[in-house]
């Protein structure tokens, strides 16, 4: 299937993300520019890690105004697919496409290192290869990873099965030592409520080769090219809903 | 024929008191009168002190440093630019260096770490490769000093804070902790980058005529006189002052820069790039101008600037960061500015290439510089410092009264923050981004996978400047020596060397002496390993109130692997394994963590023979080749029951270890230190081979014990036997009990 990784200032994962979707996984990938508002028929958008237009102000709040994300947002409107992988999660949630904010990490400081996540949803196009309690390993490296929402928003989005990824530990339990940023209720990915658009901070583009770092972020990849597969899914809403 | 420039109303007079200011000797001062024939301006004055200044001119080091092997068949730049290169196969180069930021970081420890990470990784770039990795090597003093924990949180933050933001991954290093730090810290910064053979840029300014492009961010007051005042002098008391000539840094202008420079380069209109790194606008221009013996005009009215009031001094000697010099193919620097435009960065032509050999700046209308470039290179002061050994012995720890039991002093060595893990810092690096690291902070060295190959790089550097202190040969030669082991340890042959060389005050007879003595070492061992030394960096005045840091070579190596799947880790793998140690001669406690923390011994450093070194290395390779190794550790600080209990910190399971082949249980043999031993692990079946690959060529290889399921440390000679789970929680938790 035809993806599309855009390539902000500052994105630095975007390398990443085309390298691991053409050469690991021998998809068709299309680099877009952050001020060009053409998708190129992209049928899934990558959103990639990095520090678009250096954080400055706040982590994503610049890049949700470039060109190419008015067209992300008509994009995810009509139902495309969208993932946020890191820096893209925190310009999905400044550009009010996935619900919530991302925070300074509790450590107050940087973090790169091997996390575990239980999949909480795998009836999404993210995670449709999956079952529930799935744990995957993968990175995560980010600052800012700490997710928060109001307390009702949260309930309503455990409600419909929004939140995607939790940070648990090895046996699968979403303990406050398994959450390394402080995020509220142990988030690593939430979904909008039509389940086409899909923020997460680990990153599952850095987890695709065994000798690398490991293969369990195809998961993700995977699923969405599963349920791209099936031409009833297509821009068919709230295929997620529990 | 050049008309003299004029003085600018406002500006001092020029006088000798007015060059002793700008750290300038009588004789450098009359020098500069003599080779322009006039006194110089201001201007001309503030030119003549960074170029001159030690940071800029090497004029103590210079004659010492060409000694050192810089050249080999595998060598594609070796000097004369502003990194070295090699080539290590498939069609690609690695271009690496490692520099200083001591002063910097010590007076403001996040921008002065974060600023020597872009500087380094401009000199990568700046070469038209790619950076693809960083390490550090860092030296604070003791945790009894006020200071410590803020510059340990600044120069981590600065260096997190710089590299995560450029996407280039810090993938090792090494941190040490010693009171002889307290005044002076050091931070020295590495990047390797690769480029396809046929496509490295030069920084040799051709073709009269050509374009001079300015790029990058704009001009401002920061980091004036970084080289000459800060890094080029000692520090006292006054030198919280000297705050402002420290340079902020912004790596988001840096990636865009790493991103149009490389696409710029690509266009083939490009004629030569070199950053603006220490003495900014000054160096950059004429160095490029001194590289291909040409002259060069600059119009200061066309540099960007941050603030309209600069004045020339000031625009010539800003070492504002993010900005690069580039020297266009006439006609086509439209071409180069379409680039930079995409990347909504600054792209001014602001001068020409010259043939008359000339530097010369101009400001409204007017020339306020006019020198021969020579007189700014070539022709800076050389010297030859006189070099002799101290009259007093080197201070060691008060010698020991009772040893300690040996498993409390594993316990309290792995719970040291020199030996324990340095996970709390390489945490808050990216290690991942590119998608090339194999083997990341944690593990003897870094291993690299050069995408669409099979070949990759290893990487390591080490310093000891403890054993440096005590014998600055003896400490080089043993550095170089850990270095290779370690890069050998993960299965790579060492390819090449950089080094930055830390001293103290070259106008010092007994510094200069370290000094010489370490050149040395690194000759020898460079020449040993066959690996060359293709470049570095010397950073003197590293003192404090007249007191001198330990000499402090930091040495680089990079090795290459023709099969990456062949790389090797320090960790045991499988419960049944043979332990075995390998190694060139007994340890000793001179020079150890043990003796820092318990008291000396009577006995020296242990001798090096290289050529043994060598061979130890030659046959670790050939039976990591052939697949006889499951894992290699080379036993440093802590000495062998540390670098066991490490090797056992498996981060996928812990495993154990149980010893009971060792030939004595002296402290030496457990605790000590250098000069070489490692620890490997092998299948039963291979145990006989690798015996053989080492004993064939006389190196002493010892079986000492099993890898067992049961995470239990048992040393039995020694009384040890400790649970690896406690001993674990003590090694990770040796940092962040500090701070």
């Amino acid at each position: 299937m035809r993806w599309g990784v855009i390539r902000f200032p500052g994105s630095l994962d975007d390398l990443d993300a085309i390298y691991g979707l053409r050469d690991v996984m021998g998809q068709d990938v299309q680099p877009l520019w952050h001020k060009d508002e053409s998708l190129h028929g992209a049928e899934c958008v990558v959103l990639p890690g990095g520090f678009s237009y250096g954080d400055h102000l706040r982590c994503g709040a610049i890049a949700r105004f470039s060109p190419i994300m008015k067209s992300v947002a008509k994009f995810a409107a009509d139902g495309g697919l969208v993932i946020g992988i890191c820096n893209g999660f925190q310009i999905l949630t400044e550009a009010h496409l996935l619900p919530g904010a991302l925070t300074r990490n509790r450590t107050l400081s940087f973090i790169c290192e091997r996390v575990h996540l239980r999949v909480e949803n795998a009836k999404t196009p993210f995670t449709c290869t999956t079952r529930p309690g799935d744990i995957l390993a993968m990175p995560i490296k980010h600052g800012e990873g700490c997710y928060v929402a109001p307390e009702k928003e949260l309930l309503q989005m455990e409600e419909r099965g929004q939140i995607i990824l939790r940070y648990v530990d090895t046996n699968g339990d979403a303990t406050d030592a398994a959450n390394p940023n402080g995020s509220m209720r142990s988030i690593a990915g939430v979904a909008n409520d039509s389940f086409n658009v899909f923020g997460l901070m680990p990153h599952p583009e850095h987890a695709l080769e065994g000798e690398l770092f490991g293969a369990d972020g195809r998961k993700i990849f995977e699923s969405i090219i599963a349920f791209q597969s099936v031409p009833e899914h297509r821009g068919q809403l709230r295929v997620g809903t529990k | 024929m050049s008309t003299a420039p004029v003085s600018l109303a406002g500006e001092p007079r020029v006088d000798l008191a007015q060059a002793h200011a700008h750290g300038l000797t009588n004789d450098e001062f009359h020098r500069i009168e003599k080779l322009l024939g006039r006194t110089p301006t201001f201007t001309e004055l503030g030119v003549f002190s960074v170029m001159w200044s030690e940071h800029c001119s090497y004029k103590s080091s210079r004659r010492h440093l060409k000694t050192l092997p810089s050249g080999g068949d595998l060598v594609a730049v070796g000097e004369g630019e502003n990194a070295g290169a090699i080539d290590v196969g498939d069609g690609w180069l690695a271009v690496f260096k490692i520099e200083s930021h001591n002063h910097p970081s010590y007076v403001e420890p996040y921008q002065g770490a974060a600023t020597g990470v872009g500087g380094i990784l401009r000199d990568i770039f700046t070469m038209g490769a790619r950076p693809i990795a960083n390490m550090d090597s860092l030296k604070f003093g003791s945790f009894d000093h006020p200071r410590t924990r803020y510059l340990l949180g600044g120069v981590v933050g600065g260096i997190g804070g710089y590299g995560n933001c450029v996407g280039v991954p810090t993938v090792a290093g090494e941190t040490m902790f010693d009171a002889a730090y307290n005044g002076n810290i050091l931070v020295n910064a590495f990047s390797l980058g690769l480029a396809r053979k046929g496509e490295l840029q030069s920084a040799r300014a051709k073709g009269v005529g050509n374009p001079v492009l300015y790029v990058g961010s704009a001009t401002g007051r920061d980091g004036i006189h970084g080289a000459s005042l800060l890094a080029s002098a000692e520090f006292d008391a006054t030198s919280e002052a000297k705050r402002p000539t420290v340079q902020v840094g912004d790596p988001f202008q840096e990636k865009l820069l790493i991103e149009a420079c490389l696409e710029a380069a690509k266009t083939g209109a490009m004629v030569a790039m070199q950053d603006m790194g220490a003495a900014g606008l000054t160096s950059s221009s004429s160095e490029m101008a001194a590289r291909g013996g040409l002259g060069i005009v600059i119009d200061l009215d066309k540099v960007p600037l941050r603030e309209a009031t600069l004045t020339p001094y000031e625009i010539l000697l800003s070492e504002s960061q993010e900005r690069m010099l580039i020297v266009a193919e006439r006609g086509r620097e439209a071409e180069l500015q379409a680039v930079f435009e995409k990347w909504d960065l600054h792209a001014v032509v602001i001068g020409t290439i010259t043939d008359d050999a000339r530097w010369r700046a101009t400001w409204r209308g007017k020339v306020v510089a006019d020198i021969p470039v020579r007189a700014l290179a070539d022709e800076a002061p050389m010297y030859d410092r006189p070099a002799a050994p101290p009259k007093t012995l080197p201070m060691r720890p008060a010698p020991i009264r009772t040893h300690p039991e040996p498993s409390r002093a594993l316990r309290e060595l792995l719970g040291n923050p020199n030996v324990g893990s340095k996970k709390w810092i390489y945490r808050q690096y990216d290690s991942l981004v590119l998608s090339n690291t194999m083997v990341g902070p944690g593990s003897d060295a870094a291993v690299l996978r050069i995408k669409g190959s099979k070949r990759g790089l290893a990487m390591k550097v080490d310093s000891n400047p403890r054993a440096c202190a005590l014998d600055p040969y003896l400490g080089t030669v043993g550095t170089v020596c850990e270095a290779v082991r370690n890069v050998a340890c993960a299965g790579a042959g060492p390819a090449g060397i950089t080094n930055c060389l830390n001293y103290g005050n070259p106008e010092r007879p007994e510094i200069m002496w370290q000094f010489t003595r370490g050149i040395a070492a690194l000759r020898e061992a460079s020449l040993a390993f066959k690996a060359p030394v293709i470049s570095g960096n010397v950073s003197f005045y590293n003192e404090t109130e007249g007191r001198a840091i330990p000499p402090t070579p930091t040495i680089a190596v990079v090795g290459t692997l023709d099969d990456t799947s062949k790389r090797v880790t320090q960790f045991f793998k499988t419960p049944g394994d043979y332990i075995l140690i390998v190694r060139t001669a007994k340890p000793s406690l001179a020079a150890s963590e043990y003796e820092a923390m318990y008291g000396s011994s009577p006995e020296g450093l242990s001798p090096i023979d290289l050529l043994r070194e060598s061979r130890l290395v030659s046959a670790l390779l050939g039976a990591i080749d052939q697949g006889l190794i499951r894992s290699a550790h080379d036993v440093a600080e802590g000495g062998l029951a540390v670098a066991l209990a490490e090797a056992c910190f498996n981060p996928d399971k812990l495993l154990g270890a149980k010893i009971d082949g060792l030939s004595t249980s002296d402290t030496a043999e457990l605790f000590g230190e250098g000069p070489s031993t490692i620890v490997l692990s092998a299948k039963e079946n291979d145990v006989a081979a690798v015996h053989k690959a080492f004993e064939t060529v006389g190196i002493e290889c010892r079986t000492i014990g099993r890898v067992t399921e049961n995470a239990r440390l048992s040393i039995s000679r020694a009384s040890i036997d400790a649970d690896l789970n406690e001993l674990n929680r003590i090694y990770e938790s040796a940092l962040p009990g500090r701070l």
